[in-house]
């Protein structure tokens, strides 16, 4: 057998030759890569890959629309023009700019179900020239997203490839699989809930006079193939990864969380 | 001609300076329908104009001539000769290519006298530095009437008259040199000037066929016989008129127009006459140097039809207007026909006319062209044209409505947002950079990321418990879960005197859900076990209710 595989081997490399130098040599293929501008998550995935299909999957609350707004804030700074595909219609413009996404360059598709929302994506993906793109399956059913056939994934990974943009799909669970260049889960760890300092005797759990501060939320990579031209990975291979080498943890603020305060994590 | 005035053409200078090119279409009426349906072209073809069933046949071309059509017969005679197509005349279309014409003048010189409706003059002088001799002009001339589906005769001489006359009678391209005008008008018929009937006939029973025979009777007998119309005449033909040009003033007027024999219900042939017309629009725009940066689209229905024009599928409703209007605002100046009708056939097909069309309007705003430079290490953004169709396309799928770039309201109204159109610039990127490394952006700095908020919209209905004035228990959707944190009420309220005012106490709750059902409808958990979240809950006061804002993500 393994002379046949040899033999088989030799047998395409002269067939190729002259026109492919090495046809079963291993290539590390080096993509750009944007950062999310979460000094966390950059650290830990190198950031969105270019020509590639990034997957952010969590429950509720576990950060993903932060993310989202982070990356689309991070593209539209840099004068890219990006495309968010709403499944649920749930985007919050307010929370946008906030975060300091440049609304005038985002094209946003509110879209009513899935069959929309993949035929939306498809179709920017054809007019191209986008710096991000985002589909937002995030409040759709997992078992929906799930009966997504894997070859439109595919099909999406394709339309990407040689181009600068990048995709980026929020879901509960994974579904893109092999198709996703990067894989990100999130995860809910505590809230933080504040109280002004005058008023710290009375706080409790339950009360009015308690402040939403933000939340601690941990990332963890389970899968990439991306190696940043501009930031050196922390492993290539994840058979070399120790367990804390793919997790982050990392926090957000409120957009009215800028007063001296007491703060209180329920987990 | 005077001993001054010979010697004035004939000098050297005359012919450097002076030279007037005219522009003659042959069978106008025709063209001006032909250029409407290019196949007729090769065809016989003959106009019926007036009063059904009086309408008879007004122009014909060489072809229906030849096969022994004349003018005056009534149009069921012209319609037993099977082999030539009968249309009827159109002002509209005689309207617009008469603008066509002017635009082919203009699109080399600023200089044009509008003649007639056949006819324009264009003044040449000074133009040789730009597009070379006049031969070569009269070339140009004509190619672009070609593009503007006009089929032209060009002549040019120094004498503007000679120019206007020898373009009726010669085909083609003719360049006439300065002195030799009578000798080249000497062929020609005396009819090239378009005489009053009585002077043709009178001329016919002297036996004055052509210019040179006219050129010989002596002025002071033709001036007591045919009066100042005969001196005129007797000057054209020796070439020897003068007289200066009427300047026309160029007009910005793209309108294309088109009424059909039958009405059009299928969006197929109508995009195939909607890509004539705006082919042609197109063709004079670029004659002028522009592009349209807006399209008026408007169609007369067929007000005798109540049945649904398009898509069939849809019910029949009765037609409550008789015409039917769009506008096509474009992101930014363009003339490309094909793109513009893309996106015309997107816009029909999302919203159809309700009843056959009988009679097509396309106006274009024009616009100077779009004059881009782009900087080597600016980021790329989307073609605006790809753009415009890619939403348009979108638009199609989701609702117009439902997709833009979003832009914030000054209001404290909760949600309160408008969908726009995008219009992506090439700016230059707005980070900050220090030693030639990229920092995080400013909004979010050491701080950390800005909790998202998700809207739901519209807000699911919830039950809420409370003890001692703060929600401790919460379901909505088929989920529910205990509140473990709760910040509130933040009460928000405004817009009293409006009958959509709202009044509302908002809480942000966190809660811990022991399970979720599978039957929700805005909640889809990824499993059953225990999951939390922080929502924005509110109650309205208005309503009484509880509702739920959205959730924190």
């Amino acid at each position: 057998m393994a002379v046949n595989v040899a033999a088989l081997r030799f047998q395409v490399e002269t067939a190729l030759a002259g026109r492919v130098p090495a046809p079963f040599a291993h290539r590390s293929i080096q993509v750009e890569t944007a950062p999310f501008n979460i000094a966390e998550i950059d650290q830990l995935t190198g950031g969105l890959p270019h020509g590639g299909l990034t997957e952010i999957s969590g429950p509720f609350s576990s950060g993903r629309a932060t993310l989202l707004l982070s990356a689309l804030a991070s593209r539209t700074a840099h004068a890219h023009v990006c495309a968010l595909v709403d499944g649920r219609d749930t985007f919050d413009p307010y929370s946008a700019e906030a975060a300091g996404v440049k609304l005038e360059r985002l094209l946003w598709v509110r879209c009513r179900n899935i069959d929309q929302c993949l035929q939306a994506t498809d179709l920017l993906l054809q007019g191209g020239g986008f710096g991000l793109i985002a589909l937002d399956l995030s409040l759709l059913s997992p078992k929906m997203v799930r009966y997504v056939p894997l070859n439109v994934w595919f099909r999406f990974r394709r339309a990407v490839e040689n181009t600068s943009t990048i995709l980026l799909l929020l879901d509960q669970e994974s579904s893109a699989g092999s198709c996703a260049s990067l894989v990100l889960r999130l995860g809910l760890e505590s809230c933080r809930w504040a109280t002004p300092q005058t008023q710290r005797t009375l706080f409790s759990t339950n009360s009015c006079a308690c402040l939403f501060g933000g939340s601690q939320l941990h990332a963890e990579l389970a899968h990439s193939r991306v190696k940043s031209a501009t930031w050196d990975h922390k492993a290539q291979s994840f058979t070399r990864m120790n367990a804390t080498n793919h997790v982050a943890n990392f926090r957000t603020r409120t957009m009215w969380r800028d007063f001296r305060e007491t703060v209180i994590e329920t987990k | 001609m005077s001993p001054n005035t010979t010697q004035r053409f004939r000098s050297p200078l005359a012919a450097l300076f002076m030279a007037f090119a005219s522009i003659y279409v042959p069978d106008f009426s025709i063209q001006a329908v032909v250029r409407a349906e290019p196949a007729l072209r090769q065809q016989a073809v003959a106009l019926v104009d007036g009063c059904p069933p009086l309408e008879k046949v007004v122009a014909v071309n060489q072809a229906a001539a030849r096969a022994g059509l004349d003018l005056g017969m009534t149009k069921s005679q012209a319609m037993q000769f099977r082999s030539i197509a009968t249309r009827s005349r159109s002002c509209k279309q005689e309207q617009a290519a008469h603008a066509a014409l002017l635009d082919v003048g203009w699109s080399v010189s600023p200089r044009v006298e509008d003649t007639a409706a056949d006819s324009i003059v264009v003044d040449l002088t000074g133009l040789a530095s730009l597009f070379g001799s006049n031969e070569e002009i009269a070339n140009l001339l004509a190619q672009r009437a070609s593009d503007l589906g006009l089929i032209v005769h060009v002549t040019v001489s120094s004498n503007l008259e000679v120019a206007l006359h020898a373009a009726r009678g010669f085909p083609g391209i003719t360049v006439i040199p300065p002195g030799d005008e009578s000798q080249r008008l000497a062929a020609l018929p005396v009819q090239v000037f378009s005489p009053p009937l009585d002077i043709i006939e009178t001329l016919e029973r002297w036996g004055v066929r052509t210019c040179e025979a006219l050129a010989k009777l002596p002025v002071l007998d033709l001036s007591e016989r045919l009066g100042q119309q005969g001196v005129r005449l007797h000057q054209w033909s020796r070439g020897a008129s003068l007289r200066s040009m009427i300047l026309a003033e160029p007009k910005l007027c793209f309108e294309e127009e088109i009424t059909l024999e039958y009405a059009v219900e299928e969006l197929e042939p109508l995009a195939f006459l909607l890509g004539r017309l705006l082919d042609q629009l197109c063709a004079r725009l670029s004659a002028r140097s522009l592009s349209a940066c807006a399209i008026h689209l408007r169609f007369d229905l067929d007000a005798s039809c109540d049945h649904e024009f398009l898509p069939p599928q849809t019910p029949t409703r009765r037609l409550d207007k008789k015409s039917y209007e769009k506008l096509l605002t474009l992101p930014v100046p363009t003339r490309d026909s094909k793109m513009l009708l893309k996106l015309l056939r997107l816009h029909l097909q999302s919203d159809p006319p309700s009843a056959p069309i009988v009679h097509i309007f396309l106006a274009a705003d024009p616009a100077p062209p779009r004059v881009m430079q782009e900087g080597l290490f600016l980021p790329s953004v989307p073609d605006p044209e790809k753009l415009e169709l890619t939403i348009v396309r979108l638009a199609n799928l989701v609702g117009n409505s439902q997709v833009g770039s979003p832009r914030l309201i000054d209001s404290h109204r909760p949600d309160a947002f408008q969908v726009c159109r995008i219009f992506p610039r090439c700016d230059a990127p707005q980070i900050h950079q220090k030693d030639g490394r990229q920092k995080s952006i400013g909004v979010l700095g050491k701080r950390g990321p800005v909790t998202a908020f998700r809207v739901f919209r519209p807000s699911p209905r919830a039950k809420v418990t409370l003890r001692e004035g703060c929600p401790v228990h919460i379901s909505f959707s088929g989920m529910h879960g205990e509140v473990t944190a709760a910040s509130g009420p933040w009460r928000t309220s405004g817009e009293w005197w409006r009958e959509d005012a709202w009044h509302r106490e908002e809480w942000d709750v966190e809660i811990h859900r022991p399970s979720v059902s599978s039957a929700n409808t805005i909640e889809n958990a990824p499993s059953a076990g225990p999951q939390k979240g922080v929502y924005r809950i509110y109650y309205d006061v208005v309503g009484q209710a509880w509702f739920v804002a959205g959730m924190y993500d």
